[in-house]
């Protein structure tokens, strides 16, 4: 009976019943949300065990355990800070129950339809993100944590709804400015002079090398150099990004322009084709990937570098500036505001990149 | 190997590439330093010769870019004329930096492979954790490094773990991917080969699995740990300049001592491109000892 079971399940109804014996034997602080949370759990706990591999059984793990989620959040404004041994007994059944939601969902998602699965890939690790949050939320808020050390999720929203002015404005400055002019000059530049580059063989074989060495190098460490030269203003944190952001987009396009087999070239060649068609018709669609490659990469560095270069000197404005003072005040809410705000952003920007490499290389075996 | 053939040469190529490089920094020294040298003769009341006028801006105490012999002098100057155990000395604070990013480099290639292992094994952890990987790595972690510092001195945790730990955040992600790709690399036919030795898990993974991951897990090694020195750096930022490569970047920066930050600049470049050498040796030394290149 037991042996097909999954451990996960067996883990989550033990926790359980030791929840139960907790609020039973009086040891666990008693509320209606921890009885009906015990009681969604239960739920989740009978549909998994006996129905153990149809669809029905999956929807009500699924439904039960996220039902579960909001009494089980209600539960801490009982006593906020002062959680016994039943609550995160309840906790632990909760977590190991929505991970078994997961892997039902997983193992479903294999018999639908294209369109189906393609929306419930999605809702995976969203579903998974979802639980992050409210253990997160759990803990700091259910055992107390100090403020300064994390501040529970909701915390860090309320604070970012409040002060949107100033994120806002940070998000200009580093973002809208420092961050998208030295992305654009620095992919531009590394691009035209790979295309320059390109044409000479000997110059080719010494900048490869010489570039993906310096591509390993900590460049972040020009920052304080540029912040000398081009002034506290976003211009040195643009400057920063421009030198970060060329050398990848150097190395990944001469590789790209050099991924065209021979015969293509030969084809092009029996066409007559002059270089520029050549290059424009063949060579640069073929670098396609390796560019998109190099402004992905340059997506996630050009964020580090703006905020990096900010920590060595701004105007009193911007998303690195905001985190180095906050942090000194100990403002830690603050600082998970402007961190959410660039993960938002950074993933925001990886995100349209691809979908942009998405529908100018389709004909990419990947991507088919 | 005849004068044509060196010329044709990589190595040929790179050290045109290389001396075309320091050119045109000599020339920017130059140019740059120009404006000052002149302010300062012209209250000085020196008239030089334009050679005299060169060498002058490529000798400034606090140029605007100083050129590279100057660089050098320092770096000679605070390596080996310092005691090691200095706190002038640059090989105190490199290594200082360098082990942290040992630690963290450590730390973070033991986590993911773990992590590579766990997701190759378990589906449901790779559809809801991979995508959270990934995701993790668009955002700008290093913005985070600062608020790692400070808060856990703040609760008395200081020193080398701190700094290891925002390493370590940096380097487990391309081994993660690489291993996770490598794991899989093994092709169905070796897979079925294993599956009519009756083999467990375990031993799929041991016996070809893990083998066949080596190479991706170098790569990814390669990638980790320069970008683990680059955690390392920026977590010594916040600390306020105590000690360590990123220190030495900061103080100069607030005393505007920029031979001070170029030496230090050129010394971290020097000891990423020391640590993906050795990364790069031990792949090959590895790979010979499993027969994977003659």
């Amino acid at each position: 009976m037991i042996a097909g079971i999954p451990l996960t399940v067996l883990g989550g109804a033990a926790a359980l019943l030791f929840a139960a014996i907790a609020a039973v034997t009086g040891t666990a602080a008693f509320s209606p949300a921890f009885v009906a949370c015990g009681l969604l759990l239960l739920v989740a706990v009978g549909g998994a065990v006996l129905r153990r591999d149809d669809a029905l059984g999956a929807a009500v793990v699924i439904l039960s355990v996220h039902a579960a989620a909001v009494p089980l959040m209600l539960h801490i404004d009982s006593a906020p800070g002062e959680m016994d041994s039943g609550y995160w007994a309840l906790l632990v059944s909760a977590w190991l129950m929505a991970w078994t939601s997961v892997t039902r969902l997983t193992q479903t998602s294999k018999k639908l339809p294209t369109g189906a699965r393609r929306a419930v890939d999605l809702l995976i690790p969203l579903i998974f993100g979802l639980w992050l949050m409210l253990i997160w939320e759990a803990i700091t808020r259910g055992a107390g944590v100090p403020q300064v050390l994390l501040p529970a999720p909701s915390a860090i929203w309320a604070k970012l709804t409040a002060s949107l002015p100033i994120l806002w404005a940070d998000f200009v400055q580093t973002f809208l400015k420092a961050v998208i002019v030295g992305y654009v000059l620095g992919c531009g530049i590394g691009f035209g002079t790979a295309i320059l580059v390109d044409r000479s063989p000997f110059l080719k074989r010494g900048l490869v090398p010489v570039g993906n060495m310096v591509s390993a190098l900590p460049i972040i460490g020009i920052a304080p150099i540029m912040v000398m030269w081009f002034g506290f203003d976003w211009q040195s944190k643009a400057a920063v990004v421009v030198i970060m952001t060329f050398f990848p987009m150097l190395v990944n396009t001469l590789e790209g322009l050099s991924a065209s087999s021979s015969m293509q070239r030969d084809l092009m060649r029996t066409y007559a084709a002059s270089y520029g068609q050549t290059l424009w018709k063949l060579r640069l669609v073929e670098a396609l990937p390796f560019i998109f490659n190099a402004l992905k990469i340059n997506s996630t560095l050009a964020l580090i570098g703006a905020i990096v270069a900010e920590f060595f000197g701004t105007p009193i404005v911007g998303m690195g500036f905001r985190i180095s003072t906050e942090v000194g005040r100990m403002n830690v809410d603050m600082v998970w505001a402007e961190i959410a705000v660039a993960a938002l952003a950074g993933s925001a920007f990886y995100g349209a990149l691809v979908l942009i490499e998405r529908a100018l290389t389709f004909w990419h075996p990947s991507n088919r | 190997m005849t004068t044509s053939d060196f010329l044709h040469s990589k190595t040929a190529a790179v050290l045109t590439v290389v001396l075309v490089l320091l050119c045109i920094w000599y020339a920017g020294a130059v140019a740059l330093n120009t404006p000052f040298q002149r302010d300062q003769d012209v209250r000085d009341k020196v008239e030089r010769s334009t050679g005299d006028f060169v060498t002058a801006t490529l000798n400034q105490k606090r140029p605007v870019l100083p050129a590279p012999h100057q660089v050098a002098v320092e770096i000679w100057q605070t390596t080996v004329e310092k005691k090691v155990t200095s706190k002038r000395s640059l090989v105190y604070h490199a290594g200082i930096t360098l082990s942290s990013t040992m630690l963290g480099f450590l730390i973070g290639t033991v986590l993911g492979i773990v992590l590579a292992a766990a997701i190759i094994h378990v589906e449901s952890l790779e559809r809801s954790l991979m995508p959270w990987i990934i995701t993790s790595q668009t955002i700008p972690i290093l913005a985070i490094a600062p608020m790692v510092i400070v808060v856990l001195n703040a609760i008395g945790v200081s020193g080398l773990i701190p700094k290891a730990m925002i390493s370590t955040y940096l380097s487990f992600f391309p081994v993660t991917v690489g291993v996770v790709k490598g794991l899989r690399s093994p092709d169905p036919m070796q897979l079925d080969l294993m599956r009519t030795y009756s083999a467990s898990s375990f031993q799929t993974f041991w016996k070809l699995r893990w083998p066949s991951s080596i190479p991706f897990l170098f790569t990814s090694m390669k990638i980790a740990i320069a970008a683990s020195l680059v955690g390392a750096i920026v977590g010594e930022l916040p600390t306020g300049a105590v000690a360590g490569l990123g220190a030495r970047l900061l103080a100069g920066s607030y005393y505007g001592q920029t031979v001070q930050i170029w030496s230090a600049l050129l010394s971290a470049a020097f000891l990423a491109a020391m640590l993906v050498t050795i990364v790069g040796f031990a792949d090959k030394a590895v790979r010979r000892r499993m027969g994977m290149v003659q």
